[in-house]
Order: structure tokens, then C-alpha cells, then sequence
């Protein structure tokens, strides 16, 4: 095979990439349209279909209230999809600052900087998850809070690693003798060069918030019921699993498809900005 | 080596005293007042005092860090604002049975990543390479929670060969083990993931060195080119990403702890939550801080084992 060119090429000649992508755009299209595409409202309860096998009416069948369950997983993806994707800018975003703030400034600075992350960073992501949840309580803003700050250590690192070289090179020095602030230097020059690994390392940490809002959920300590989550879905079918083990298998599945979907984007993006990945 | 295990045990110390400040920090900063959360909004201005005086609450926060560090220098978690009982016994009681989980969880990860990620290499590009993509990728994606289902529904309830709940007690062995199977396969097949992959890529590394070459040419056994001079080589970043994966290990456990239905810090720290007893939170925390710092510290003493060369730096 003929090697494409460039990242743009390398990205459109991966198969794993490609097919991760147009997983997850489908998934994102049937969150979106959720109100038009839910056969059911997810919150219409039925008693008298409570904990339904799969059938004609009801495909995913019903949990203990009678509501349709492919209705609640289709509104699930909502909240995950936007709580992983909000909580992951988010860290990127304060992450990202910190690590070229802190490798540009350099000495000193840096290494307290450094030495608070690699504290964050060794305390277990769900545990902290768990506490900063159980202390904050647990609305929407609340929930994407905690789980951008347990990620904002990594982001850090990735983005410090390069700045500690990059501010070195002659280009950055060009710009200084040119009187640019040192501001602008960051914008302009570093963060460029920086924010591919940044884009990596936010897909794959996509899946991780999304993994993690999932699992404080099914603890018990997601958004508040009668909200369709993907981990609440799973909790309630892990409460009635010997009668009806379908209301976990499905939303299980679903998590399961965004998983795969942005694992393979992101070992794919790997091996599209790193030319010597992709040749192991 | 004395001196590598000596020279690493005194710089594990400022981590766990951050650490430690951190699990201070982070209790203290729960807005409102602990004692009202217990006693609710009927309690008595007395009764709310003389809960916060029993739980060191009227002094400065400085004295309250002191007695905080003072305490757990002594090995004194504090006692459980619920369940009334020592912090340090409720946890000694369940610990066995999480340590048990997470051991052998690393050790099935290890015994089955480390072949997989061996022979993917060898055989770049054949079939036993796709089924270790196949494993990672499966393994990298599956919520702990959700693989522990599938198998609890899969080997449980479908194919009864295991017990759908996790807690036969030590006195009891055969059922004991039989009960850590599944929750130990879960933890298991997670680690595979992280270290098939690895694996496989250091050896892919490791194989093409110069010094493989050499030992092909000189006769040696292509079993032991394999298995001894490139594995060993590899060995490093699995080692790494074992220790990196502790966090995740640990997260996992208390998941796996709650499907499988086992005693263990998980149950702990997820009922310390619902009742919000704040010093058995405290308490968890400051354990879960010593386990990741003595896991640090076996990563850093595997490293010395592994490649004589880290021990003399």
C-alpha cells in the first residue's frame, strides 16, 4: 500500500479510525434527534407493562415502571455523550493551560505546579470522582465538574512535556527578540504544536468521562432519577437481573458501542499523528 | 540494593504526607456543617456542639491538621460517626478480601497479557495478533461494571458453574476460591488489555535490536531469543503501565466489589457515602493513599529488579 501523506491522509487511510468515526456520528445523530426518534416518552410510565420482555411495541421491552426502554437508552446517550464531552473540554481546556503555563514559565514554578498534579494524579479517578460528587451533590454542573477535575492532572502533563522543548526552539526565541508577549507566544506558537496531543489524548479521555459518568451512576450517584442515564438504566436492570435481564443488557450495549467507537478513533488518531506507531 | 529499597522508601515520604494533606483538604471543604447533616435540622444547639467537640470540630483548622496527622502516624483512623465502631477495625475486617481481589487481578492480567502480547509480536499480522487487538480493544472498552454483569448473567445465571455472590468467607476455601473466580477474571480481563498491548509493541521493539541479531547468529534457541533476551528487554513499560493501571485497578475493584456482591473497601466507601460518615470517608481515603503510595513504591523496586541499571542511578 501506497503511504498517504500528512496527518489528513494518514487519518483517512486508517479502517479502524473511518469506522470508529461513523460509529460515533450515528450514535451522536440518535441522541440528537431523541425527541423526533423515541418511540416513547422516557419518562411515560405503564404499570401494567412493568418489566416487559422485548416485543413488537416495545423492542428493548420495559423496566419495573413499565417505560420504554429503548426510549430511556436513546435519551441516555444525551447525557452521556454531553456530560463526556462537556467535562473532557473542559479539562482540556484548564489542563491544557496549566501544562504550557507551567513548562513555558519553567524552574520553580513548575515544579510546585507539577508536584500538586502528580499528587492529584495518584489518587484513584473514581474514588475522587466518587467524593467529589457525594460532597458537591449531584445536579448536571455539579456532575460535569467533577469529572473535568479528576482529568485535569493528565491533560497537564501531556500539554508540559512538549512546551519544555518548544520554548527552547528558535522560533519561540525569533519571537521573543521580536517583542512579542509572552501571552502570544503561548497562543500563538506553543499551543499549535501542542494541540495534537491534546486532540489524542481527548478522545481517549472522552471515553474515561463517559466511563466514569456511567459508573457513578450505576453506584447511585449520578442525576438524580427519574432522568434516563445509561448507568441508572443498568442499575435498575442489575436490581431485577434474574427477571429481567434485558434492561441491563441493552444500555449496556450502548455504552459498550461508545467505547469501541472512541477507542478506535483514538488508537487511530495515535497512529495518524504518530508516524512510527503506525509502522509497529 | 539495600540502598535503591532505602534511598526509595525516604522519597515515598513526602508523597504520602501530600497525600495525606490532600484527604485533609478535600474533607474539610464539604459545604455546610457535618454535625447538622448527621443530626439532621430538629437537632438542639447543644447536641449540635457536643457532636462537633467529639468530632474536633471547635478548634482551629491548623490543630484540627495536627491531630489529623498525629492520628494517622499512630494508626488511629478515628472512629465511625454511624456506625460507632473503629474506623481501622471495620476496615481490617473487609481489606483481605479487596487486597485478595486486586491481587489476583494483576497476577491473571499478567499470566494472560504477558503471552498474548509475546506471541502477537511474533506473529505480527496472523490471527493470534488480531485476537490480542481484539482483547485490548474489548478490554480497554468494557465499563468494570457492565463486563461484570455480562459474565455474572454468562457464567451465573445462564451456565451455573460459579456463584452469583461473591462472599464466602476464608474459613470456607473451596467456596471461597470458587467465589473469586469471576470477580478476579473481571479485573483480569481489563489488566490484559493494558498489558498484551504493551507487550507487544516492546517486543516488537526489543526483537529488532541489534543484540537479537547477534544471539540468532550464535545458535542460541529461538525459544530463548524470545522468552529470555527480547521479553526481558520488554519488560520495562509493562511494568510501567501495571503501576499506572493501579489507579484504575482500584476504581474497578469497587465496582466489581458491588456486582459481584463482595465485602471490600468498594462496599465501604459506597455505604460511608450514603450515610455521609464523613470519618469513615476520611478513614478510606487515607487508606486508599497508602495502598497507591506502596504501589508506587513496588513499581519503582520492580523497575530495580527488572534492569540492574536503575538501581545504581
Amino acid at each position: 500500500m501506497a503511504a498517504p501523506k500528512g496527518i489528513a491522509g494518514r487519518a483517512l487511510g486508517n479502517r479502524s479510525l473511518m469506522v470508529g468515526v461513523i460509529l460515533l456520528l450515528l450514535i451522536i445523530v440518535l441522541a440528537v434527534l431523541a425527541p423526533w426518534i423515541a418511540p416513547y416518552d422516557p419518562n411515560d410510565q405503564d404499570v401494567v407493562a412493568s418489566l416487559g420482555a422485548p416485543n413488537a411495541e416495545h423492542w428493548f421491552g420495559t423496566d419495573f415502571f413499565g417505560r420504554d426502554v429503548l426510549s430511556r437508552v436513546i435519551w441516555g446517550a444525551r447525557v452521556s455523550l454531553f456530560v463526556g464531552a462537556v467535562s473532557t473540554a473542559i479539562s482540556m481546556l484548564v489542563g491544557g493551560s496549566i501544562g504550557i503555563l507551567s513548562g513555558y514559565v519553567g524552574g520553580r514554578f513548575d515544579q510546585a505546579v507539577m508536584a500538586v498534579m502528580d499528587v492529584l494524579l495518584s489518587f484513584p479517578q473514581l474514588i475522587m470522582g466518587l467524593i467529589i460528587v457525594a460532597l458537591l451533590g449531584a445536579n448536571l454542573a455539579d456532575l460535569i465538574l467533577a469529572i473535568a477535575i479528576t482529568a485535569v492532572p493528565p491533560f497537564a502533563r501531556v500539554a508540559r512535556g512538549p512546551t519544555l522543548s518548544l520554548k527552547e526552539r528558535d522560533f519561540v526565541e525569533a519571537g521573543r527578540a521580536l517583542g512579542f508577549s509572552n501571552l502570544r507566544i503561548m497562543l500563538v506558537h506553543i499551543l499549535p504544536n501542542v494541540l495534537d496531543d491534546l486532540i489524542v489524548m481527548g478522545s481517549l479521555w472522552l471515553a474515561t468521562a463517559i466511563r466514569t459518568e456511567a459508573s457513578l451512576s450505576f453506584i447511585g450517584l449520578g442525576l438524580p432519577p427519574p432522568t434516563a442515564t445509561w448507568g441508572s438504566i443498568i442499575r435498575e436492570g442489575f436490581e431485577n437481573l434474574l427477571d429481567a435481564p434485558w434492561l441491563a443488557v441493552f444500555p449496556s450495549l450502548a455504552v459498550l458501542l461508545v467505547m469501541l467507537a472512541l477507542n478506535m478513533i483514538g488508537d487511530g488518531l495515535r497512529d495518524a499523528t504518530d508516524p512510527k506507531a503506525a509502522v509497529s | 540494593m539495600l540502598r535503591f529499597v532505602s534511598l526509595r522508601l525516604v522519597m515515598a515520604l513526602p508523597t504520602l504526607w501530600a497525600v495525606l494533606t490532600l484527604v485533609f483538604v478535600l474533607v474539610r471543604i464539604v459545604p455546610g456543617d457535618p454535625a447538622l447533616v448527621i443530626l439532621g435540622d430538629q437537632a438542639t444547639e447543644q447536641a449540635l456542639v457536643a457532636l462537633r467537640h467529639r468530632m474536633g470540630l471547635d478548634v482551629p483548622l491548623w490543630d484540627q491538621y495536627l491531630q489529623f496527622m498525629g492520628q494517622v502516624l499512630r494508626g488511629d483512623l478515628g472512629i465511625s460517626m454511624v456506625r460507632n465502631r473503629p474506623v481501622w477495625g471495620e476496615v481490617a475486617t473487609v481489606l483481605p478480601y479487596t487486597l485478595e481481589l486486586t491481587f489476583v487481578g494483576i497476577l491473571l492480567g499478567v499470566v494472560m497479557g504477558l503471552p498474548l502480547g509475546v506471541l502477537a509480536a511474533q506473529h505480527r499480522g496472523g490471527w493470534i495478533d488480531a485476537v490480542a487487538r481484539w482483547t485490548s480493544l474489548l478490554g480497554l472498552s468494557f465499563p468494570a461494571f457492565i463486563s461484570g454483569i455480562l459474565m455474572l448473567l454468562l457464567l451465573g445465571v445462564e451456565l451455573p458453574w460459579f456463584p452469583v455472590i461473591g462472599n464466602a468467607p476464608f474459613s470456607n476455601p473451596p467456596a471461597h476460591f470458587r467465589a473469586l473466580v469471576l470477580p478476579a477474571l473481571n479485573l483480569g480481563f481489563i489488566m490484559v488489555a493494558y498489558v498484551a498491548r504493551v507487550t507487544r509493541s516492546g517486543m516488537l521493539a526489543s526483537l529488532s535490536e541489534d543484540y537479537i541479531r547477534t544471539a540468532r547468529a550464535k545458535g542460541v534457541p529461538a525459544r530463548l531469543v524470545v522468552w529470555r533476551h527480547a521479553l526481558r528487554n520488554a519488560l520495562i513499560p509493562v511494568v510501567t503501565v501495571v503501576g499506572l493501571y493501579f489507579g484504575i485497578l482500584i476504581g474497578n475493584s469497587v465496582l466489581t466489589e458491588i456486582v459481584f456482591n463482595r465485602p471490600g473497601l468498594g462496599k465501604l466507601i459506597v455505604g460511608a457515602l450514603n450515610d455521609r460518615d464523613y470519618t469513615m470517608l476520611q478513614g478510606l481515603m487515607v487508606i486508599y493513599a497508602l495502598v497507591v503510595v506502596v504501589a508506587n513504591l513496588a513499581t519503582d523496586l520492580t523497575y530495580g529488579a527488572v534492569d540492574p541499571r536503575i538501581r545504581v542511578r
